[in-house]
């Protein structure tokens, strides 16, 4: 799915990521730890082609980023579904046209799929929501809706940026549950955050790898986790 | 310009136009100064074509006449008159020749000298109007000839004064077409700087419409189409206020001028027509241009 192989990545003279490999295969839940600014939104800005590696390889399906032109790596992004830590919602649509986007730029919107939309949103819980625009939902039904967003499109692959940054734990745990089904459902999960007891409780629902960046490299966590 | 992106263009899609929020300043910028070209462009076509016209009648017309003065003393005049109008019947290249009656004379001088004038009690020299045919007469000839034949004859072909004449209207109307040109790619300025002030204002909803997979294409269109469609409907505005001054303008009468005839005449009425679509045309490449280059610009 998406491979990592010895990448390293800077920026500004500064050296962020180096000697990081890593292969999300398909059907499996990873989760990315470590201290704030260690490079979590980086490395997964890295999985999504968002950015290029200025050392190593990333393959997205198969192909290095480096080969790929925008358009390519934009086809690549309708098979990741990402939730953005601060969700990136288009203010001016309501929720239903946001979490319908994916569909719109790839062309497949129909109206005929407004029943397939209302299923989505009841599944995140907000169906009664749909007319409703960003900025008047709440930080929960934000991050629900940018996860709603993120499998429209039926994604392999999963990757959230603390995606439960800015809700309550009740709220947090209803995520995850959300992301762990879709594991179950055999997508690929990518889940980076600094949240130990989130990951905790996902390690007793599904068997997860978890990941930490520290001083720029990538380890197997700790037995503690 | 591609076929499918024109056919995108034309089709349109509701969602994609949506996602770039209406943003009022530049949709009020570029109606406004697509208006405001296309109203000049509907006038600097109005005086090309009539730039045209009256170099076409300058150079044609009055190509194919002459005129011959006859001063001679009042007692010999009539005498020289019929001299000359012996040599212009046998000399080849002249269609016809004949001479100006009291009347007409009269009349050319009545706008200097007013309709009272006793133009037999004055020493007026005759004229005879010369009409050539396809081939045209040897001048220096004919005044080689007339200085023997017809000592008070002077030979005016109009060259003297028809080409400076001519070139004058012939410039009015390249400077017609160079103001379209330069009309056409103000218009394409505009919306340029229109069109990378939304996109400079949108970034945020260029990286979000990246995120979801947008093609660049994609994003393109979504600006390129909304403007394309402004520059269109203020173009359309420019030219039907342009269309209405021009038809206000003062109408062609026996004393048409340059400026009476500033008007369409005949088939030259597509020509306004044709201002809105080429407006709409380099509003599309203005835009497609800007947006190529600035989405090329955003990581």
């Amino acid at each position: 799915m998406i491979e990592l192989d010895q990448v390293g990545y800077s920026y500004g003279g500064g050296e962020l990521l180096t000697d990081l490999t890593l292969q999300l295969a398909a059907g499996s839940f990873h989760f990315l730890t470590g201290p704030s600014g260690a490079g979590k939104t980086t490395l997964l800005k890295l999985c999504y082609g968002a950015l290029i590696p200025t050392a190593g390889q990333v393959r997205l399906f198969g192909q290095d980023v480096r080969s790929m032109d925008r358009d390519a790596i934009a086809l690549a992004r309708r098979r990741v579904g990402v939730v953005h830590q601060d969700c990136q919602f288009l203010d001016h649509l309501p929720l239903a046209e946001n979490v319908a986007l994916p569909l719109s730029v790839s062309g497949g919107w129909s109206s005929g799929q407004m029943g397939n939309l209302n299923e989505l949103l009841a599944w995140v819980g907000l169906t009664g929501r749909a007319t409703a625009l960003p900025p008047e939902l709440s930080g929960g039904e934000r991050q629900r809706a940018a996860l709603a967003r993120a499998v429209i499109m039926s994604p392999e692959v999963v990757l959230a940026d603390e995606p439960t940054g800015n809700v309550d734990w009740e709220m947090s745990q209803r995520l995850l549950r959300l992301l762990v089904e879709l594991n179950r459902m055999g997508k690929t999960i990518l889940i980076a955050t600094h949240d130990l007891a989130l990951i905790r409780a996902a390690k007793a629902q599904v068997s997860a790898r978890v990941l930490r960046i520290s001083n720029r490299r990538l380890q197997m966590a700790g037995a503690d986790l | 310009m591609s076929l499918g992106s024109l056919r995108a263009l034309a089709r349109g899609d509701a969602a994609a136009d949506r996602v770039v929020p209406p943003t009022g300043f530049t949709a009020r910028l570029t109606l406004f100064a697509s208006a405001a070209m296309c109203f000049l462009a509907v006038f600097a076509l109005a005086l090309s074509l009539a730039a045209g016209r009256l170099a076409s009648s300058w150079g044609d017309e009055l190509a194919r006449s002459s005129t011959l003065r006859i001063s001679a003393p009042s007692g010999e005049q009539a005498a020289q008159t019929a001299a000359a109008l012996r040599l212009l019947e046998q000399t080849p290249g002249v269609a016809r020749a004949r001479a100006l009656t009291e009347a007409e004379q009269q009349a050319l001088l009545e706008p200097w000298f007013g309709p009272d004038l006793p133009l037999a009690n004055l020493p007026v020299p005759q004229l005879i109007e010369i009409v050539e045919d396809a081939t045209g007469y040897d001048a220096a000839g004919l005044r080689l000839r007339l200085q023997a034949e017809v000592p008070g004859a002077v030979l005016d072909d109009h060259t003297r004064w028809r080409r400076p004449l001519v070139a004058a209207a012939s410039g009015l109307r390249l400077l017609g077409w160079v103001s379209i040109l330069l009309i056409a790619g103000t218009v394409g300025a505009m919306v340029t700087l229109a069109a990378n002030a939304a996109l400079a204002a949108n970034a945020q909803v260029i990286a979000v419409l990246r995120l979801v997979g947008a093609t660049d294409a994609y994003i393109a269109r979504a600006f390129v189409r909304r403007f394309t469609l402004r520059a269109l409907t203020g173009a359309a505005a420019g030219v039907a206020l342009g269309v209405v001054a021009v038809l206000l303008m003062p109408g062609a009468g026996s004393t048409a001028g340059f400026l009476t005839g500033l008007t369409f005449v005949g088939w030259h009425w597509i020509f306004p027509l044709l201002v809105p679509p080429l407006a709409a045309a380099v509003a599309f490449a203005a835009t497609a241009a800007a947006a190529r280059r600035v989405l090329g610009g955003l990581s």
